[in-house]
């Protein structure tokens, strides 16, 4: 059993846990995921890992309240134990391969969405604890849905906070904040790593794309059991087939089919199950 | 006089009122049936079903016994050579092996090796089980990679030799294919595999869940930190394929393997739990094997009108005679000699239909089956909420991958003899992630060999 040592609400629906589970708190590294079962009736939930710490032998999950499964990861509390935790899934960040040369003379620009900036944390940490210069970006739509802001602080180089309505930081997307950043304020960044929900990556790579800054971004798909076993992750990345849980999660921005990629994420949705009642086939007609 | 008597016919559920339910197919011989179809056995002096067995089970040994009402002693000699007796009973394919190798076999029936050893097997377990016979604990550490088939075979010889073995697997229930592949209206979960897989654990066999290999250990850790002496690799062949035509990304094509660990291991047909699937009111499956006919046949239990299309004919189709004459019965439409070119997807991005092409069988090819061929312009459209492709699964390279000096083939599947030893001292591998996907038994045999294989590496340590 996997017990949780530590719960705390970030936001009114997002909520922190650090949670036992040694082997996994030993192998993980920046980049990955893990996937929870609360219980023997519950569903592979894929999240992402926002701190790890081997010596405890415990992982840090954040963890939104969007669905019925993920509202029951947030229910339990301290004390109590989860069915399962499994990973760590996936491959780590490019980054954690290159060489500390190779590193110190890059300057990376992490955007960070909503709940996505959790695993961002791991990251910046991982390169913060090694010298290299590390800005960072986080949206939210309002002030009270900012976490991790002291956190990132404390292992950023400097921290950008953008929200819809203005309520803290700059009013407005993190796509402006970037543009803003390079264009008026004169910074220079080697990589750009996007994580957040997809429609955010999708449009921060767009805004990459002009400013031919390269990207780097984490894909959040449908998965069940996180080994490349049931291809429910697949994504076009670059024309080619990938399996998101074992090639991925981060994929070069530039490459992917968001499009697909949130089509495909939607698949389970009451919402669009409806809409495919009133669907008009093309059957017989061609293309 | 004894092969006078037709082979016993076994019970099952009626078609109708299975194809909407998953309760098991078939209910199996009871004690008089046993042993009516056992008088049946000539138990020949060379028995030629013992040499068609992959675990080589003394099957004229423990037919005898079941004819003489002994089921106790018959369960205790299939134990000595099998240890999930009652799977390999329900899932193996006997018509190619142990029965297809019978001498009745040649002028009639051959004896229903298969429901005798399901019939044993399910005694055995409802009247108290086989006492484990372990020999004493010789100190040594054996990590074992994957809980299927492979390596629970692999597991409980080396516990009987008094081995201290620990099994990991990756998701969160011990089994691999038994317990995400195969449905429960053909091997039951809580009733059979589960039972069978406590039976391995009384021998001493620790089995940890959700440790992915290669992931959350690798094999070097295993064996420089926590002191294993050898490994034994039955990762098996989890990895699904597609066929990389158009529309194979909209919403509604999935693999086999994805739409049954949905409704296997994660229960998806219940509705105590959380776990989504989707089948509609039509669905299409790709593929003529074992897989094939499971993912169709579990489409209709959840209220499908299902096809199986095909490429070759009947005569071609990989699966067990038994799991195409039980599809057929339930209502499962075959499309023969027809192949997808195109998945057809509406405005939403769901699927709509298949674009399918006819095709007629050329000459043989590589494997001997006569090779199919696209007949030019026939192409025509079959209309359906959802696509499952059952076309094979390959393995899993993540292990490959984190272990230095493990050679594999281009294919993918670990390179290893028939002992199981691969291009790493200490290393053994077994089963699909060896050969490709392949069956449950075949698995178990090449777990056994490696095991022995294993036992005799370490005494020479």
């Amino acid at each position: 059993m996997y017990k949780i040592v530590r719960k705390d609400m970030l936001t009114p629906t997002i909520c922190r846990m650090k949670v036992e589970a040694p082997r996994l708190a030993s192998a993980a590294q920046p980049g990955q995921f893990l996937i929870v079962r609360a219980d023997e009736q519950g569903e592979r939930i894929p999240l992402t890992i926002s701190d790890y710490d081997a010596e405890a032998g415990t992982v840090t999950i954040v963890t939104q309240k969007i669905g019925a499964s993920t509202s029951e990861i947030c229910s339990y509390e301290e004390g109590d134990s989860f069915a399962d935790v499994v990973g760590p899934l996936g491959i780590p960040s490019d980054f954690t391969e290159k060489s500390a040369e190779e590193l110190a003379s890059k300057k990376y620009v992490f955007i960070a969405g909503g709940v996505g900036t959790a695993p961002v944390y791991p990251q910046v940490k991982w390169l913060h604890e090694r010298g290299v210069a590390v800005d960072v970006i986080i949206g939210a739509k309002t002030k009270d849905l900012i976490i991790y802001k002291e956190e990132m602080e404390s292992v950023c180089d400097n921290l950008y906070i953008c929200t819809d309505d203005g309520s803290e930081g700059f009013k407005g997307l993190v796509t402006a904040m970037l543009e803003k950043l390079v264009n008026e304020d004169g910074k220079k960044y080697d990589q750009a790593i996007a994580i957040g929900p997809m429609i955010m990556m999708k449009f921060a790579t767009l805004t990459c794309r002009k400013l031919e800054l390269p990207v780097i971004v984490s894909l959040n798909t449908l998965m069940v059991d996180g080994t490349g076993m049931c291809g429910a992750c697949r994504v076009t990345v670059g024309g080619k087939v990938r399996f998101a849980c074992v090639e991925g999660p981060e994929f070069d921005g530039y490459l992917v089919d968001f499009d697909e990629a949130m089509r495909r994420q939607r698949m389970y949705c009451t919402e669009e199950r409806e809409a495919t009642e009133h669907h008009t086939c093309r059957i017989g007609r061609g293309k | 006089m004894a092969n006078k008597i037709p082979r016993v016919p076994v019970r099952e559920q009626d078609p109708k009122v299975r194809a909407t339910n998953f309760e098991e197919v078939c209910y199996g011989y009871n004690a008089e049936e046993a042993q009516l179809e056992a008088s049946r056995c000539l138990n020949c002096k060379n028995p030629r079903c013992v040499g068609a067995c992959p675990v080589s089970v003394k099957i004229p040994t423990f037919i005898n016994e079941v004819a003489a009402g002994n089921f106790a002693r018959a369960a205790e000699i299939i134990a000595e050579d099998s240890s999930l007796p009652a799977i390999c009973g329900r899932v193996c394919p006997q018509e190619t092996q142990c029965e297809g190798s019978c001498i009745l076999g040649v002028k009639g029936e051959p004896v229903a090796i298969g429901k005798l050893e399901r019939f044993v097997a399910d005694w055995s377990r409802e009247n108290g089980g086989v006492k484990p016979v372990v020999a004493p604990a010789n100190g040594h550490k054996v990590a074992v990679i994957g809980s299927g088939p492979a390596g629970l075979a692999c597991a409980s010889d080396l516990a009987k030799l008094g081995y201290k073995v620990t099994v990991f697997e990756a998701l969160h229930r011990p089994g691999g294919v038994l317990e995400y592949g195969i449905p429960e209206f053909r091997l039951p979960k809580d009733k059979v595999v589960a039972a069978e897989i406590a039976a391995v654990k009384a021998l001493g066999v620790t089995i940890e869940t959700n440790v992915i290999a290669g992931r959350t250990v690798t094999i070097d850790r295993l064996m420089d930190d926590e002191g294993f002496d050898a490994v034994f690799i039955g990762s098996g062949a989890g990895l699904p394929r597609f066929m990389n035509i158009p529309g194979e990304h909209f919403n509604g094509v999935f693999s086999a393997n994805e739409f049954l660990t949905r409704n296997n291991l994660m229960k998806a047909y219940r509705d105590d739990y959380d776990t989504p699937i989707h089948a509609g009111k039509k669905v299409v499956v790709v593929g003529g094997g074992n897989v094939a006919m499971d993912a169709a046949r579990t489409a209709l239990r959840l209220g499908a009108e299902t096809t199986i299309v095909y490429r070759r004919t009947e005569n071609e189709l990989p699966a067990r005679k038994e799991e195409v004459h039980h599809a057929k019965e339930e209502g499962i439409q075959f499309a023969m000699l027809t192949n997808p070119v195109e998945i057809l997807g509406d405005e939403n991005g769901w699927v709509c239909g298949v674009r399918c092409i006819r095709m007629e069988l050329g000459e043989p090819d590589e494997s001997g089956r006569r090779s199919p061929v696209e007949i030019p312009g026939s192409e025509f459209d079959i209309e359906t909420e959802t696509v499952i492709m059952s076309l094979g699964t390959s393995p899993n390279p993540l292990i490959a991958r984190t272990t230095a000096g493990l050679e594999t083939t281009r294919r993918g599947c670990i390179v290893a003899d028939e002992n199981g030893t691969t291009s790493r001292p200490g290393v053994f591998a077994g089963g699909d992630a060896v050969t490709g996907a392949a069956t449950v038994i075949l698995a178990m045999g090449a777990g056994r060999k490696a095991a022995a294989a294993i036992h005799e590496y370490i005494q020479n340590l």
